[in-house]
């Protein structure tokens, strides 16, 4: 007698990467057109998630419609500089660089006190600032590189990386942008170094987070779809691991969401008053 | 011989007139291939995702086919059947629905109501839209058909009560964002395929599925429009994303030596009086 064993059902994470290519660069060449833009504008830091952007902008656009930027700081990493221009050669976009240092010092200067952690912010607000001007300079739409893990987080800061308005890596998990940039051909240096906002001298995502990109991912897929902490602890996960990720999701839904606004009408936007982003009457 | 074309087309939200014109120029391109009955996916004119909007956007019966029949009479040289998904306005209720028109012809020849509206996940129908109450099939100038839009496909005892009242096509006029992308085509696409062809085999009968294509804000219309035969067989499949016009025959005088082959409608009327009294307490119950 053969026996055949089944395979239990269970959340997958590993995805088909050509496939998921292929949607994303449709994606963003359909969002582009439905606000009648041809090209965009990517902020390239040096890390997977911009790199994977430009690829799949490259891909949607043609690379002589993408405007990579590279916007450092003095404080910035050499290897982020340097690998900013590496993956804009990879995918033969012209890299324009911008240094915020003017921008971020003036301010720097007029505030005494300012700590690392608010340096860094300003950073990278001063970015968004960068960014939407060269989109109104290059009539090129600003895209953006959170992905789903630090979105979750709210590991981002706020009105800045969050800011434009189509963004193809924001249903991704980490560990999947790493896969998908493999696909890409993003170059490994870029794929395999630890990540980092780049904001403070030696600061890595993991560090300040607390825990594994690859663990986290688990656990946010699992949370999300309402498994309980036992069957997540179940799986190979710590009590503590569970208890740190669903924290940081739950101190963060405002990060997600546009600002609270006091509802006195029936007409309320948002509330009750409903349509979706690209909602459109005829002329 | 009826020759189908199924439209799997991409909408421009809200932009009606557009809309139409982009359908036109379909039916156009394929008119030398003699198509008998066009069919155009849920929502079409619209664009599938309205929210509140469909108070705005939502169209009459009749305003369509005006439209329709307007650009019939000044561009198509012969008749031509036509199931579009559209937003309906009656008075002051909205629906998810879909018409058959006969254009060159009678018109109006029947609309259906989407029942199942999906109020779940990435659909909200049923906050902004009536429900339909009504199933139904009717006849056209080829045979005995009947519409379902979308989820009310889903279940599959819908099909079940057509095919009981003798429909031979089932139109299926979807919308469906992409979702599950872990193998080579999206879960939601591969789950219609599924469930087309177990449906037309189950009954023996044709299943015709226009599925939208464009990304809406971001969730991405997956297309996958195809067509069944009676023996669940697959006669055409589009790709996934793109627009893509489907061209199937069908041959309705296949039905009866298929079902005579594989008697699972008429072995389902000979029991279905065995297993009505716990379908009706079930219903009761609810």
């Amino acid at each position: 007698m053969k026996i055949v064993r089944g395979v239990p059902a269970r959340e997958v994470l590993d995805l088909d990467y050509p496939r998921v290519a292929e949607a994303l660069v449709r994606f963003v060449r359909e969002e582009l057109e439905n606000r009648g833009y041809e090209k965009a504008v990517v902020a390239v830091s040096g890390g997977v998630d911009s790199a994977v952007t430009l690829a799949l902008a490259a891909q949607a656009l043609g690379a002589q419609n993408v405007h990579a930027l590279s916007l450092p700081h003095r404080d910035s990493s050499a290897a982020s500089r340097e690998h900013a221009h590496l993956v804009a050669e990879r995918f033969g976009v012209a890299l324009e660089t911008v240094d915020i240092t003017p921008m971020v010092e003036g301010y720097a200067e007029q505030t005494p006190g300012l700590t690392p952690r608010r340096k860094g912010n300003v950073m990278a607000r001063a970015r968004m600032i960068v960014s939407f001007d060269k989109s109104e300079q290059y009539r090129a739409l600003p895209l953006g590189t959170g992905n789903k893990t630090e979105r979750l987080f709210g590991y981002f800061t706020w009105h800045a990386d969050d800011s434009p308005p189509v963004n193809p890596l924001g249903d991704l998990y980490k560990t999947q942008v790493w896969a998908l940039a493999e696909h890409l051909g993003v170059p490994d240096a870029i794929v395999h170094k630890a990540p980092t906002a780049d904001l403070e001298p030696g600061q890595t995502d993991e560090a300040d987070l607390g825990v594994r990109y690859r663990r986290a991912d688990v656990i946010l897929e699992h949370y999300l779809k309402g498994y309980p902490d036992e069957y997540i602890v179940g799986l190979g996960y710590t009590p503590e691991e569970v208890a740190l990720v669903k924290r940081r999701v739950n101190r963060t839904h405002y990060k997600r969401h546009l600002p609270a606004v006091a509802l006195v009408s029936s007409t309320a936007i948002g509330e009750f008053y409903l349509r979706p982003l690209d909602f459109r009457l005829e002329d | 011989m009826v020759r189908h074309a199924l439209l799997q087309l991409r909408p421009q939200k809200g932009q009606i007139r557009r809309n139409l014109a982009h359908l036109g120029e379909a039916l156009l391109r394929l008119e030398d291939e003699g198509i008998d009955v066009a069919v155009v996916p849920e929502a079409y004119p619209t664009g599938y995702f309205l929210q509140g909007g469909v108070r705005e956007l939502a169209l009459e019966a009749a305003e369509l086919e005006d439209r329709l029949a307007a650009w019939h009479e000044r561009h198509y040289r012969r008749p031509l059947d036509l199931v579009i998904g559209f937003y309906e306005r009656d008075g002051s209720a909205y629906y998810n629905a879909a018409a058959y028109f006969e254009l060159g012809g009678r018109g109006l020849v029947h609309r259906h109501r989407k029942i199942f509206l999906p109020t779940y996940g990435v659909f909200d129908e049923e906050r902004f839209l009536n429900r339909g109450h009504e199933l139904a099939s009717f006849e056209t100038r080829f045979g005995r058909v009947a519409i379902l839009i979308c989820e009310d496909f889903w279940h599959t005892v819908t099909a079940t009560t057509l095919a009981l009242q003798g429909a031979e096509v089932l139109y299926v006029p979807s919308a469906s964002p992409a979702r599950g992308f872990d193998g080579e085509r999206p879960a939601n696409v591969e789950r219609w395929e599924l469930l087309a062809r177990a449906v037309a085999g189950e009954h023996g009968l044709y299943v015709a599925l226009a599925s939208l294509v464009g990304s809406e804000a971001g969730k991405l219309m997956s297309g996958g429009s195809l067509i069944a035969g009676p023996e669940g067989e697959l006669l055409a499949r589009a790709p996934v994303f793109e627009e893509a016009a489907l061209i199937a025959d069908v041959d309705l005088e296949r039905i009866a030596p298929v079902r005579y082959d594989n008697p699972m409608l008429a072995d389902l009327k000979a029991g279905l009086p065995l297993i009505f009294p716990e379908l009706r307490r079930q219903v009761e119950e609810l």
